[in-house]
């Protein structure tokens, strides 16, 4: 609860790193930030917590220059500033590391940090300064970065490396982390909490972005909550617990464990032996890849987003035709028969895909029509030559009904429905055929709290009643939460297996790092 | 390259001095691609698809074939080929970067309405079949500077005639194309508009958080395309011939494209496409009518097809791994 008389009491408060004053922005008919006020201090870590779409993003965006605010200002040390360009916001110390990396991924680090602050026209000069600023730097907080490596052929942590090194280059005082862990192992997510740490030292104030409730407890001082646009607690981190957070988060109270018995696990019904998966260039993704899923067990395969995890679920579906090795499912090779995602689904095998927008729904179509994608031939949903529209419409409400699908209107397009509302659908979708197999590619990715609890309910329940699951997930918790078995992959191979009671955070971490279980 | 190895290295004055000319002509012909190459170069490693390439040098040859034709300077005619070009460019920048409308379709449109454009108004005002006047007096073309003692070196076959053919005799704009090439890398690579333009055309989004604009960018980008492609329209009207006629550009836009694509989006390399294209096309027209060997006469139109031919053949089967600006063709919105 945000008490103040809880905490220390500064005498006359110096003024804050940065302070919002009711910022205020809307697009269209979403009230995306209502009258936010909010401010950090000078050597603090500040976290930011909220669903998705809680406009959070929207805020730093806003920060940064990439949004204008309807109403409300900023200030920096005090003093008011007109943020109308990131430009503006680079020039009031403000640095901002997106989730996405801002890098040209055919440049040299160098290039990288001097591009838009560059000293004059030609680049030798700037590039040669550069160089001596970041050795200072690095040596100062420990980022140690190769600075004449092309950034695509650096690990993804040391291209977020690149990223702070860019924005403290810029004179950042200000450091806006936007879900910085997503792409990272538990190792790597430890040393850049470590360097926060020193920035922290430092006088500079770090705001992290985050959904990840375990982060905000370990790394930061104070955390502020936005639910549906508005700001609905801040608190010191020393005086709140997950729980606390996540129900300020939901607005009610969740459950943040997944509540399951032990696995019962029965025969084999999928056996993958010696999978290799080329992708475009001929480079292997998936190389020689062996296991079999049970019926009854659900097995999760973690990795760093990246390593080969895609290329085995698109194979395994049918999407992307593996060069060697089979799939057995029902007493058919897949492979050597080459059969396609739709004879697949008539062998029982059901496969959410890990990106939605692209690859689970036609964000164009209306929900019914997403609701019959890919079983739009089955008999049920056929007229003679045409679609049964009102079967369509009666089966999709029946979906959303039991999904918890809102709002429950078969016309609307899917578009308008949240992350987890299309997620339900895809998934009533496709375990409506009795699947014996199914393959789920990011379960909760982009869904809400609310969302993920009944999804993961759901997914126990076909676990017990026999189905067997495979769970692609980059996040750790969701993997550690599911599975009752867990395939660690990198670089397109499995380093290694281990059952859930057996597994903890440091060991996967260390062989999603490529630490093969042996030497673990 | 054929002859070379007749007479095993005892080379005649004769099958040498149609070598050398084979290669003045290949310089000559290889100018307008390698000034379109080039345009083409800035526009798409800003990201924006250079498919107008083509209308931009038609309008150029065009409208600086009709200012020289009135004024009688080939200077205000290069002018009017210039200022035509980039007005050009600016509607398509219009059109695609500030509008975000699609670069293949507007940059269509621009090629098919120059196409029509330039003929109608030819027409309408000169009144000779869609063609200007005739260039007759020489202040109105661009013609070839003879270097000092080029007279005199001719006489002299082996390093005389390769001065005299080769180095020499070629009109001012050639010479600008040859320093444009060095000049463009060194754009590319050295300067900070360099820095910026590639990597615009790799991550706008990167550009646009480092606090540039990723518009004006493009614009600049695009503008000196626009310029690049009025020289080289003016080349093709008063230099390489005395006037404008329809479709005189004959798909040397998308050539140029073909040969920026072959040679990587990267100055040389595009430079050595421009002069492969310009070689196969300077020796289909040295071997018209000439009765080869076994074949005898080949007619004239597979001749004159060979270099789309070899471009077909050669985008087809080993650019397979060429890595375009990976923005290229997609309108930059913050949004996404």
């Amino acid at each position: 609860m945000p008490s103040p008389a809880t905490e220390p009491t500064a005498p006359a408060a110096p003024p804050s790193a940065l302070e919002l004053r009711g910022i205020d922005k809307r697009f269209g008919a979403v009230h995306a930030n209502r009258a936010i006020s909010f401010s950090v201090a000078r050597g603090s870590i500040h976290g930011l917590i909220g669903e998705n779409g809680a406009g959070k993003s929207t805020l730093m965006n806003i920060v940064y220059g990439f949004h204008r605010a309807e109403a409300g200002e900023i200030l920096v040390r005090g003093r008011r500033v007109d943020i109308h360009s990131p430009q503006d916001a680079i020039a009031a110390g403000i640095g901002m590391v997106h989730q996405h990396f801002m890098l040209v991924e055919s440049f040299t680090v160098l290039e990288n940090v001097v591009l838009g602050v560059e000293r004059g026209a030609l680049l030798a000069g700037s590039l040669d300064h550069a160089r001596d600023e970041l050795a200072k730097l690095t040596r100062d907080y420990g980022l140690d970065v190769p600075l004449d490596t092309v950034v695509s052929e650096l690990p993804v942590g040391v291209q977020q490396r690149v990223e702070i090194l860019k924005a403290l280059y810029r004179g950042a005082e200000i450091l806006i982390l936007d879900e910085p862990t997503a792409v990272l192992t538990p190792q790597e997510a430890g040393a850049l909490f470590k360097m926060l740490g020193r920035l922290r030292a430092e006088g500079k104030a770090v705001i992290l972005v985050t959904h990840k409730l375990r982060e905000i407890m370990a790394v930061t001082d104070r955390v502020t909550v936005m639910r549906q646009g508005a700001i609905v607690g801040e608190v010191a981190t020393c005086n709140t617990s997950p729980r606390e957070l996540a129900e300020k988060m939901v607005g009610r109270a969740v459950l943040l464990r997944v509540e399951k018995t032990p696995a019962h696990p029965g025969a084999p019904l999928l056996a993958v032996r010696d999978l290799e998966v080329l992708d475009r260039l001929g480079v292997a993704r998936v190389k020689g890849v062996s296991f079999d899923l049970r019926a009854g067990e659900i097995v999760g395969v973690a990795g760093v987003s990246g390593n080969g995890q895609s290329e085995l679920l698109e194979a395994l579906a049918g999407i992307r035709a593996p060069s060697r090795g089979s799939i057995t499912l029902g007493g058919h090779d897949l492979v050597r028969e080459r059969l396609g995602p739709d004879e697949r689904r008539e062998l029982g095998l059901a496969h959410v895909p890990e990106d939605r927008l692209r690859m689970g729904v036609v964000t164009g179509f209306t929900a019914e029509e997403n609701a019959i994608l890919g079983y739009h031939n089955r008999a049920g949903y056929q007229r003679g030559p045409l679609l049964n529209q009102a079967a369509i419409r009666a089966e999709c409400e029946k979906k959303m009904i039991a999904h918890d699908v809102r709002p429950a209107v078969p016309l609307l397009r899917i578009s308008a429905f949240s992350g987890g509302n299309q997620q339900k659908l895809v998934l009533a979708r496709e375990i409506d055929c009795d699947p014996r197999v199914l393959l789920v590619g990011q379960p909760t990715r982009g869904v809400d709290i609310g969302a993920i609890e009944f999804i993961h309910k759901k997914l126990v329940a076909l676990r017990d009643a026999g189905k067997a699951l495979m769970i692609v997930s980059v996040e750790l918790d969701e993997i550690l939460g599911l599975a009752d078995r867990i395939l660690v992959m990198n670089a397109g191979e499995i380093v290694g297996e281990v059952a859930r009671a057996d597994a903890t955070e440091e060991k996967l971490g260390l062989m999603m790092a490529g630490v093969r279980e042996a030497s673990a | 390259m054929v002859r070379e190895k007749t007479g095993g290295g005892r080379l005649t004055v004769e099958t040498y001095t149609i070598i050398v000319l084979l290669l003045a002509a290949t310089i000559r012909v290889a100018t307008p691609l390698v000034l379109a190459a080039l345009a083409g170069m800035f526009s798409e490693r800003s990201g924006v698809v250079a498919l107008g390439l083509e209308g931009m040098i038609l309008g150029a040859a065009f409208a600086s074939a009709a200012v020289a034709a009135v004024t009688g300077s080939a200077w205000l005619g290069l002018g009017a080929g210039i200022a035509t070009a980039v007005a050009l460019a600016l509607l398509l920048g219009f059109a695609t970067v500030t509008h975000r409308g699609n670069q293949v379709v507007a940059a269509m449109a621009v090629n098919i309405m120059v196409a029509g454009l330039g003929p109608t108004l030819g027409m309408a005002w000169f009144n000779l079949g869609g063609q200007t006047p005739q260039l007759d007096q020489p202040a109105q073309r661009f013609l070839g500077l003879m270097g000092p003692w080029a007279a005199t070196a001719r006489e002299h076959p082996l390093p005389g005639l390769l001065y005299a053919e080769l180095l020499s005799g070629h009109n001012l704009i050639v010479y600008l194309a040859a320093v444009l090439v060095p000049l463009s890398a060194w754009v590319l690579y050295r300067t900070r508009f360099g820095l910026r333009l590639r990597a615009v055309g790799e991550n706008p989004l990167a550009v646009d958080t480092a606090g540039i604009s990723v518009n004006a960018l493009r614009y600049q980008a695009v503008v000196i395309c626009g310029a690049l492609c009025g020289v080289a329209g003016t080349y093709l009207s008063t230099a390489a011939s005395a006037g404008f006629t329809r479709d005189m550009t004959a798909g040397k836009g998308y050539l140029a494209l073909a040969a920026l694509i072959f040679g990587k989006w990267k100055p040389f390399p595009t430079l050595g496409a421009c002069l492969l294209f310009a070689f196969t096309d300077a020796l289909a027209s040295r071997l018209q009518g000439v009765a080869l060997p076994i074949v005898g006469v080949i007619p004239v139109q597979f001749i004159l097809a060979l270099p789309y031919v070899l471009t077909v053949l050669l985008l087809a089967g080993f650019v397979g791994k060429a890595t375009a600006p990976a923005a290229i063709g997609v309108p930059y919105s913050k949004e996404n």
